[in-house]
């Protein structure tokens, strides 16, 4: 068979499309993969990113689902323990590393050069590489499952040594994959951070800089100082495995508990990246549907600073049962509960902001305003968990898988879902279905409030986490919260559905979208064309 | 206009960052020891033969029991000679462990200490202890493991009470790879 | 490749028993709807349940008046009902207020909790010390100064587990052997663990300390009401995490002065029982019990093993072949595996007991007897 002239014409000028675009800033996108594979635009990155955690988010969902299957009744009805096991410590994998952060990297890389007004991030080919590796990593974090002895099952926290001589034989690849993972998020970093300092509009000033570039700022540099602390430990934990070491081995003069002070030393900075940049999109979404400027700008960059400053004091308080001094248990505790102070500076802000505003209620004005009443209960929760005397009966119960299920889900979820919603018509072009959008919040906020609420009163009733199978007294309430995660879960194909009609029909949107809206990404035409800003823009 | 090249010292910069918060990981395993000592923090003991305390021996005394844990696959016999003693602040006793090999294998064990509660960890002080070194038995062999100690005078007063325990690990495996590597 | 987890297999499995249970389930309808923490029996832990509810009833007060606020604003000045919004962004004395009283409050809320901390550190001058220890996926108790030493680990049969038979009430709550103490007195509990790191949890007591291996945790109680108090490891520890439950109970003096008797002498008992003459049936028949108490949850009852974690006994050649290698490894345990040394856990007649069952159930019929003699000699 011959190809037809038109082909090899068309081929010819995509090759050159492709060419050209090396040199000049003024051609659209390639066509076809090597678009993708070979992408250093900021907003074709950005959208890779999105669509990814998306994937990752209905993987790890799917993995939740199984989860409360099996705990829908007591008795072991599905899963094995072993198996079940492997299910929850794959859900917080993949949850946190593969769907919360590289959410939050994708709105990243589409909204901030847009916000300051800069043409690309400031290391374009970088960008593309740290996005190219996550899908290898979560293949071989994937691939565990299959493996002998089965995938990790020591729980996302991975504590040795059940993790290290307990641990099945796939550990190596789960080590390997974190390596990974914690390499694209540096490089992901690093660039928002060099982006945002170098690359900003000649008279935006930091003090004029929207919040959510703010807070990813706080983000970025936490990133840069723990995810290099994790590699470290699971390092550690490759050369107790593999090399004789004794890090975390008492035999050897190591000890278990040094691990736990390591990884949270790591995993306490990593929750706030999984809020701070929520905090900055909240930020952003409820001043624009109140009509209203945003409370005490200054108070909520520096709210974020401290407590992006204290994240690196309190982690012992995930240790409280472990047998530390009891100075060292007073001090975890004091420093814990002074986050309360900032966070609760925060949320007052944003009250504030919609008293006496003007506002209307699109969808993410809706999951912005469900954001901070349930953020907030995760954080009552969390002041809860603070008093060291009193988390002796909350420690590793549902009572906790509560508490921070409230902060991820209604949370950084939540945010994510909210700013996508937000910026959708920016980036396609087309305004989504309002009413589908609505209708998407009502049955994810009542479906994760039925999972998670109930989980209060088991946790407190005395249900230990990471359980197979409950006792009696549990059953009620854990049927309940599996209805609401089956609810909650289905209502994300609704959520996944109106993004693909947003993207393929015309509705075409204004280049203000909202009515509210303030910033420089408002002021380019929707859908934002692929380069933007090659001149910057004038800022008042 | 900002060039190119100022991105990429701003992003070396942060490389360095990068690679010194990795190095700190691992500062904090020493890091971590001192703290320990200082605090005594798991009640983990000094692993290093503390000094006899001449003199200043007071009159009060404490009661000191001792435990004896195996480590999941260790199948030795394993016990204390007393299961406690009366002793007086400052003054330096002697008491032992007993152990039995009662396998049909050559075996090693490394003995690790712990202190409860753990603000007592830093007052005890191990003149000698089996603790120190890796102790070999061969199949079918028994032993008393010494065990030198005292407890320094400036202990808290509320304290009335410590246990000391040791949990004997089975290490002949790792012992055996370091022999073999040595001989090499 | 193992595929014993494939996606298929798991798929049509649920499939199949979602219809099970949506048709012919019964509700479940033991639950007591308990939604608060337990108040528990001793002074500490009415502290903590003191503490729990305090700082709870702060967080509702904050939360009406916050919430309060922010929904009064949606109500009120919302574009629909012609709100116009206002200029105002800033309020340096607005600002300074919601950051100095929230520090008051806490302030408030960390006293009385530093004063309960300070108590439950206070285990000095006890009356009865226990050594607990956490096994991979049992507990065992040592009363260091009555010499009692024994191992407590799930009595749920494995029946209930797997919804073959209807759950009684104490469902994964109940144990072979429970700790048992005296009301009143102060007991120390010395925590510690064999292999991974566990936690010991008994809610009404207020006591969840980790169980580290190689280390040496402590905590006391004092129980002021006679009963049975259930609790649960709390620190994920390998598969059978959930199944490791912990049963206190609670026995006036004298009481607990008989059983300590009756303890002693039982220990006497058991050692006794090795020079017994046992025939295989004997043998056989309290060899499945232990079995299925002590090896099951990792060799399988079917002795099959799990693929690629624990290995199959059945047809195995150190089942089938050298007496004294199957003693040794039931013994004396397996280095660097999971394999426990039972010297220590089960007495020389449960352990001839449960190597005899082993080397003839499954039909892999060696046919020889293994005696307590074997055992005993063996030891020595």
């Amino acid at each position: 068979m011959t190809p037809s002239t038109e082909q090899i014409v068309s081929k010819d000028i995509e090759d050159q499309a492709v060419q050209a675009t090396g040199f000049e800033d003024h051609h659209g996108p390639a066509k076809g993969f090597s678009r993708w594979l070979y992408t250093t635009n900021h907003k074709d990155i950005g959208s890779m990113y999105l669509w990814f955690s998306l994937a990752m988010f209905m993987t790890g969902g799917c993995m939740a689902l199984l989860v409360r299957l099996e705990l829908f009744q007591p008795g072991l009805q599905f899963l094995e323990p072993e198996f079940f096991n492997q299910m929850t410590t794959m859900h917080g994998l993949i949850m946190v590393f593969g769907a919360v952060m590289p959410a939050f990297v994708g709105l990243a890389n589409w909204m901030i050069p847009m916000m300051i007004g800069a043409p690309d991030m400031a290391l374009p080919r970088l960008n593309n590489w740290s996005f190219w590796i996550l899908p290898f990593a979560f293949s071989m974090m994937l691939m565990t499952l299959f493996m002998d002895g089965g995938g990790p099952n020591f729980g996302w926290t991975f504590y040795a040594p059940l993790s290290t001589t307990f641990a099945p034989p796939s550990v190596t690849f789960f080590i390997f994959a974190v390596h990974m993972m914690g390499i694209s998020s540096i490089m992901g970093a690093i660039n928002v951070i060099v982006t945002i300092l170098n690359m900003r509009a000649p008279d935006m000033k930091m003090m004029k800089l929207p919040l959510f570039v703010w807070t990813w700022l706080i983000t970025a540099f936490l990133l840069i100082l723990v995810m290099p602390v994790l590699a470290g430990v699971v390092t550690m934990m490759l050369m107790d495995i593999h090399f004789g070491t004794s890090f975390f081995s008492a035999a050897g003069g190591g000890d278990p508990v040094l691990f736990q002070h390591i990884f949270w030393f790591f995993g306490h900075p990593e929750v706030y990246i999984m809020i701070l940049p929520a905090f900055g999109i909240i930020s952003e979404i409820i001043p624009t549907f109140s009509r209203k400027k945003l409370f005490g700008y200054s108070s909520m960059v520096y709210a974020t600073s401290s407590i992006a400053f204290l994240s690196f004091i309190v982690w012992a308080h995930h240790m409280f049962t472990v047998g530390m001094p009891l100075a060292g248990e007073l001090f975890f505790m004091f420093a814990t509960m002074l986050i309360a102070v900032p966070t609760g500076v925060k949320v007052f802000n944003w009250v504030a902001t919609m008293f006496r505003g003007s506002m209307t209620f699109e969808t993410p004005m809706l999951f912005a305003i469900a954001f901070v009443v349930l953020f907030s209960i995760g954080g009552f929760s969390g002041l809860m968990l603070a008093i060291a005397p009193a988390d002796y009966q909350y420690h590793d119960t549902y009572f906790v898988v509560a508490h921070f299920h409230y902060v991820l889900v209604p949370g950084s979820i939540f945010s994510i879902m909210a700013g996508v919603y937000y910026w959708l018509p920016k980036w396609t072009g087309n305004y989504y279905d309002e009413q589908m959008g609505k209708l998407h919040f009502w049955l994810s906020f009542i479906g994760i409030n039925i999972t998670f609420f109930p989980m209060h009163f088991v946790g407190l009733a005395g249900m230990p986490r990471r359980i197979p199978d409950y006792a009696l007294q549990f059953a009620d309430f854990n049927a309940i919260s599996s209805v609401g995660a089956f609810i909650f879960g289905f209502s994300q194909l609704l959520f996944i559905y109106n993004v693909v009609c947003c993207i393929r029909k015309r509705n075409q949107a204004s280049k203000q979208v909202w009515e509210g809206a303030n910033g420089l990404e408002w002021t380019l035409p929707s859908p934002a064309p692929y380069h933007t800003f090659t001149t910057p823009p004038k800022v008042d | 206009m900002i060039k190119p090249v100022d991105n990429h010292k701003l992003a070396a910069k942060l490389l360095l960052g990068v690679t010194l918060m990795f190095g700190f990981g691992f500062a904090l395993v020493p890091l971590y020891d001192v703290f320990c000592r200082v605090t005594g923090i798991n009640g983990k003991v000094d692993l290093t033969p503390g000094a006899y305390l001449a003199g200043a021996i007071s009159s009060r005394s404490i009661k000191i029991q001792f435990i004896a844990v195996n480590n999941q696959t260790m199948p030795w016999k394993f016990k204390p000679k007393e299961p406690s003693m009366n002793v007086k602040l400052g003054q330096t006793y002697q008491t032992a462990y007993l152990a039995a090999n009662m396998t049909e294998n050559d075996m090693v064990a490394q003995a690790v200490p712990s202190v409860s509660p753990s603000a007592a960890a830093a007052y005890l002080q191990k003149v000698d202890c089996f603790c120190f070194n890796r102790q070999p038995l061969a199949a079918g062999e028994q032993k008393e493991m010494g065990l030198a100690f005292n407890i320094l005078p400036g202990m808290p007063e509320y304290i009335k009470t410590i246990t000391l325990s040791y949990t004997l690990f089975d290490i002949t495996a790792a012992d055996g790879k370091e022999l073999a590597s040595a001989q090499q | 490749m193992n595929l014993n987890f494939s996606a298929i297999k798991i798929i049509s499995s649920i499939i199949s028993k979602l219809i099970v249970i949506v048709f012919f389930a019964a509700p479940a309808a033991h639950a007591d709807w308990q939604l608060n923490m337990r108040e528990g029996v001793t002074e500490i832990s009415r502290a903590v349940y003191g503490l729990h509810m305090i700082i709870f009833w702060v967080c509702v007060v904050i939360a009406i008046i916050v919430f309060g606020v922010m929904f009064w604003s949606v109500v009120y000045h919302r574009k629909s009902r012609g709100a116009k919004a206002q200029n105002f962004h800033e309020s340096i004395y607005v600002e300074i207020a919601w950051t100095v009283i929230p520090i008051f409050i806490l302030v408030g809320m960390a006293i009385p909790a530093t004063t309960t901390l300070k108590k439950m550190y206070d285990s000095t001058e006890s009356d009865i010390d226990i050594q607990v220890t956490g096994y991979q996926w049992k507990w065992r108790y040592q009363y260091l100064n009555e010499g009692i030493d024994f191992f407590s680990s799930l009595a749920t049969p494995k029946e209930q587990i797997y919804n073959q038979a209807e759950k009684t009430s104490n469902y994964l709550l109940e144990v072979d052997n429970p700790l048992v103490i005296p009301l009143g007195k102060k007991i120390r509990f010395l925590i510690t663990a064999n292999d991974v790191i566990h936690s010991w949890w008994v809610p009404d007591f207020a006591v969840k300390k980790d169980a580290i291996p190689g280390f040496i945790n402590e905590s006391w109680a004092i129980a002021e009401v006679p009963g049975i108090y259930r609790g649960q490891c709390a620190e994920l520890c390998g598969k059978d995490h959930g199944f490791m439950p912990i049963v206190v109970e609670v026995k006036s003096q004298v009481d607990y002065d008989a059983w300590v008797i009756e303890q002693q002498q039982a220990q006497i008992a058991k050692a006794k029982s090795a020079e017994k003459r046992w025939t295989l049936d004997d043998l056989m028949h309290s060899g499945k019990q232990i079995y299925a108490k002590n090896c099951a949850a990792c060799h399988q009852s079917s002795g099959e093993g799990i693929a690629g974690a624990f290995p199959a006994l059945k047809g195995s050649p150190i089942v089938q072949g050298d007496p004294n290698e199957h003693i040794n490894i039931v013994l004396n345990g397996k280095p660097g595996t999971a394999m426990q040394a039972f010297a220590e856990q089960l007495s020389a007649a449960e352990l001839a007991a449960v190597i005899t069952y082993e080397r003839n159930a499954w039909g892999d019929s060696v046919g020889d007897i293994i005696s307590p003699r074997q055992i005993v000699k063996f030891q020595q």
